[in-house]
């Protein structure tokens, strides 16, 4: 039961991260599914579509390890937040600019930060980066996280 | 000097020294070079005294004097009710607190350390100051190019002394671009070294650098077009990595939020469109990130990957339209400006006057290249083809740098100055790998090689790079070619030294504020109007007087003489400065009403005819009529004050217009008082001026400065007769006959 919820659920950082660029470029509907479902009826072949998804879904359930798992369960959790104070912003008006602003950079920030040490953490990159151990990793990511929180509250008026 | 002691500095390193004692070397030559770079900043302190130099200095000067004295939330609350008479000004949030902030900690440090230090002379030294860390953050960055040391030094030497940036450091200049260049090269060194390391730490130290550069300067907006174009360029390379990834998400994220910080900055990185290119590739950067993971879940699916790319290019696509639709729909900001005018060289001049009227807004003529950077000039490109030869990421910026840097230099003088870091590390790459090659003595031995290859030494050079990874070692072998080879460069770089010398110490050491001339023997004279004008305006004058005149001299208005002004440098509002335009350009009859509606006490031009002074405000006057123009074109056109024949002319022949205007008379009123009847002559523009000077009505010359290059006028109270200004004054040079003879009625008063 437990894998399978993550498993849902990293369905939405990975289609999210489109939206990321999405929204914030284009200013098109936040929603996840508009920006992944016109590709898919584009595609005359379904089957493939079907199976890339089926791959990755494996992929991901047979190499990840538990930790970052964690990590992803995060990312996951930003996402939302983010996407429910865009929502909030579309919907409601932006009028404490400064507010939104500061939260909505700060889920962004966090959601980087977190990609960028799970990026440093994984095995599979490790040819990338040989000067970051995981502990270095991690120190540096609780020194931006700490950065970034700053500079947040400040701005958040 | 400092420059070829690092390059004889090869011959000592390789003398097989240990690592320790090159490292010495190497700091004791960093030392050295700061030194020089400091010290060949100080021939203004030198030639003429510890003095704020030029126009914006003076506004920096001034608030950081408010920032000492009044408190850091102060300075941050600052509403200037001094400036911009009656709007004023919300200072504390249109303006970079970056270098007055900087200042003021220094200060108070000094302080604490009971050296007891004026602030001025903290602001005029904070630009040399800084220049030491910039030779010291180009030699970081420089050695993250390439493995050889010497490069390093060299291009910190350079920095050092390269007119191009001595031009806006020297002691005494004290404006944003003195520690921002420093900023800006040390984000440069930061975000490589990220990128290399792929660390989040050093992005974030890259962030906050750019963050402090963002808090200095508005040339920030260099690095926010440079990081995305250089990571765009990789992307486009294929060259996409997670340590791209890593190093650029987290240098945008904080940098943007620190950005947001100044006040003045604001909310523009997420609305205007100069900052929409970094926005889109960290974006964009996210999906391939995505897709990069999908990639690597997806081994064998070569249609998928393709198919995939084909995504991301459509997403990018998709996200360009978008951020089009939304700067049409007016969301996000339009370009400024002042970006239209670096595309389009013409556009300022037709379109904002305002920006076209700033001399360092103009295109740069080609000989400034070779006046600011020397012989670095023609380095340059051999440094930049040595990168094309490696092409690692760092070797791409620098690339993409170049390239940028160069079209921003050509379009506008004062962007040389971003220019100027770059060609000293290209330029140093190339003179170190050409050292590298001619210094080494021993030459390689033939017979290890093919004879063929030995023997045309000259073409040895120019084989680097991937065709000397197939091909035997080549070397230069005979002592000849290499004596020459170097003896030419050690010359070059002394000239380089003499002509850095020579173009600071005469070109760019001039405070502006004090001038100085040769007298006929060669020894030196000091003209010193304007501060003569200004302790006049601040002893003479009530606290509140208000002073009209041309927005050049409102920073230096409020600075030295400490008297509110109606314009200043700080152009936020073309109308107002228009509204001083219309007056200075128009008839008496119209300006007075201008200036009463402003509450003018007193005008201050500048005059040059009598010095020869070429910088004054006759010949700024077309300038004037344009922006007023811009307001007011049915009532000031720029074609009146020409004569007949097109020509500008202030003589017995200018147009009436021109003769009217209010700048005419003010420069010339009682200036023929100066010479014998018929004789006076205006020095600057070679004119005979005619026999009878201007008359005013309504203004009454309240100061004229010892060499008239600053002439003051008081504007007259509203006559106590209730007669208009033109009678009154008429009545007061003795023209009363004819009035006297028709109101002859005041005797039956005296009868009664």
């Amino acid at each position: 039961m437990a894998p399978k919820r993550h498993n849902a659920r990293d369905i939405t950082p990975s289609a999210a991260a489109t939206t990321q660029a999405g929204p914030t470029t284009a200013g098109t509907v936040p929603a996840t599914a508009a920006v992944t479902k016109p590709y898919r009826v584009s595609v005359t072949t379904k089957d493939s579509w079907a199976q890339v998804v089926g791959n990755v879904w494996s992929h991901y359930l047979k190499t990840t390890p538990q930790r970052t798992k964690l990590i992803d369960v995060f990312m996951a959790f930003l996402i939302v937040v983010g996407a429910l104070q865009f929502l909030y912003c579309v919907l409601a008006g932006n009028y404490p600019f400064n507010a939104f602003l500061s939260g909505f950079s700060a889920t962004v920030g966090q959601f980087v930060l977190t990609a960028s040490l799970r990026m440093q953490t994984t095995e599979a990159n490790k040819s990338d980066f040989p000067s970051v151990s995981p502990e270095r990793a991690f120190a540096d990511y609780v020194v931006c996280s700490l950065i970034l929180h700053f500079f947040c509250v400040n701005f958040i008026n | 000097m400092s420059a070829t002691s690092s390059s004889s500095f090869d011959l000592l390193a390789s003398g097989g020294r240990g690592k320790s004692s090159r490292t010495l070397l190497r700091v004791v030559i960093l030392l050295f070079i700061a030194g020089a770079a400091i010290a060949s900043r100080l021939f203004s302190v030198i030639r003429f005294e510890s003095i704020i130099h030029e126009f914006d200095p003076w506004f920096n000067f001034r608030a950081t004097k408010y920032l000492v004295s009044h408190g850091f939330y102060n300075f941050w609350d600052w509403f200037d009710d001094r400036t911009w008479h009656p709007l004023g000004r919300v200072t504390g949030g249109t303006l970079y607190p970056g270098l007055m902030v900087t200042s003021g900690v220094i200060y108070h440090a000094l302080r604490a350390l009971t050296i007891p230090v004026d602030i001025r002379n903290i602001c005029v030294l904070l630009a040399p100051a800084c220049s030491g860390l910039t030779a010291f953050a180009t030699y970081l960055l420089t050695n993250e190019m390439t493995t050889n040391a010497s490069a390093g030094l060299l291009a910190a030497a350079f920095m050092g002394i390269a007119p191009g940036y001595i031009s806006r450091s020297v002691a005494g200049s004290y404006d944003n671009e003195a520690i921002s260049i420093f900023l800006l090269v040390l984000t440069f060194y930061l975000w490589i070294k990220a990128l290399k390391l792929g660390s989040m730490l050093w992005g974030a130290l890259c962030a906050l650098s750019y963050g402090y550069m963002v808090a200095s300067w508005g040339g920030y907006a260099f690095i926010t077009c440079l990081l995305p174009l250089h990571a765009f360029v990789l992307v486009c390379m294929g060259r996409y990595s997670t340590r791209l990834y890593v190093s650029y998400t987290s240098w945008y994220v904080l940098g943007t939020l620190a950005s947001m910080q100044i006040p003045f900055v604001g909310f523009l990185p997420v609305k205007t469109s100069e900052h929409m290119p970094a926005l889109g590739i960290f974006g964009f950067l996210q999906l391939l990130a995505f897709l990069d993971y999908v990639r690597s879940a997806l081994p064998s699916g070569r249609q998928f990957q393709i198919f995939l790319w084909s995504i991301a290019g459509s997403v990018f696509l998709i996200g360009l339209l978008g951020l089009v639709v939304i700067t049409s729909a007016g969301i996000i900001a339009p370009w400024g400006g002042r970006f239209y005018s670096l595309w389009d060289t013409a556009y300022a001049k037709i379109h904002i006057p305002i920006i076209a009227s700033v001399s360092e807004h103009q295109p740069t003529a080609w000989p400034a290249f070779f006046f600011d950077l020397n012989m670095l000039i023609w380095l340059f490109p051999a440094g930049v083809y040595l990168c094309f030869q490696e092409l690692a990421d760092e070797h791409v910026f620098i690339v993409v740098y170049a390239v940028l840097g160069t079209y921003f230099a050509g379009v506008m003088v004062r962007l040389m100055l971003t220019l100027t870091p770059i060609v000293c590390v290209a330029a140093a790459m190339a003179v170190s790998q050409m050292l590298n090659n001619y210094l080494s003595l021993k030459s390689p031995k033939p017979e290890d090689h093919a004879v063929v290859e030995g023997a045309d030494v000259t073409a040895t050079k120019k084989k680097g790079g991937l065709k000397s990874t197939n091909k035997p070692v080549v070397g230069i072998y005979s002592l000849l070619s290499k004596g020459v080879v170097v003896t030419s460069m050690t010359i070059y770089l002394l000239l380089f030294v003499l002509h850095c010398t020579w173009v600071t110490s005469n070109a760019y050491s001039s405070p502006s504020v004090v001038l100085a001339s040769r007298m006929p023997d060669g020894s030196q004279h000091i003209i010193d109007d304007y501060r003569e004008a200004y302790q006049w305006l601040r002893q003479n004058t009530k606290d509140d007087a208000k002073i009209m005149s041309w927005w050049d001299y409102g920073y230096q208005i409020g600075g030295m003489a400490d008297r509110p002004t109606l314009v200043d440098n700080n152009t936020w509002n073309n109308t107002h400065i228009a509204t001083v335009g219309k007056a200075m350009s128009s008839r008496e009859e119209v300006s007075y009403p201008i200036m009463r509606q402003h509450e003018v006490d007193y005008v201050l031009i500048v005059f040059g005819g009598l010095l020869g002074y070429s910088g004054d405000d006759i010949n700024k006057f077309l300038w004037m009529v344009r922006i007023a123009e811009g307001i007011w074109p049915d009532e000031i056109r720029e074609r009146d004050y020409f004569t007949p024949r097109g020509e500008y002319r202030v003589d017995a022949e200018a147009s009436q217009t021109m003769k009217d205007s209010l700048m005419y008379k003010m420069s010339y009123y009682n200036y023929n008082a100066l010479f014998p009847p018929g004789q006076a002559q205006d020095r600057v523009r070679g004119a005979k001026l005619p026999e009878v000077g201007p008359t005013l009505n309504t203004l009454e010359e309240a100061f004229t400065s010892e060499n008239w290059i600053i002439r003051i006028y008081k504007v007259k109270d509203l006559d106590n007769f209730d007669r208009d200004h033109a009678s009154a004054a008429a009545f007061d040079r003795g023209h009363k006959k004819k009035r006297g003879g028709k109101k002859r009625g005041p005797r039956v008063l005296r009868v009664e």
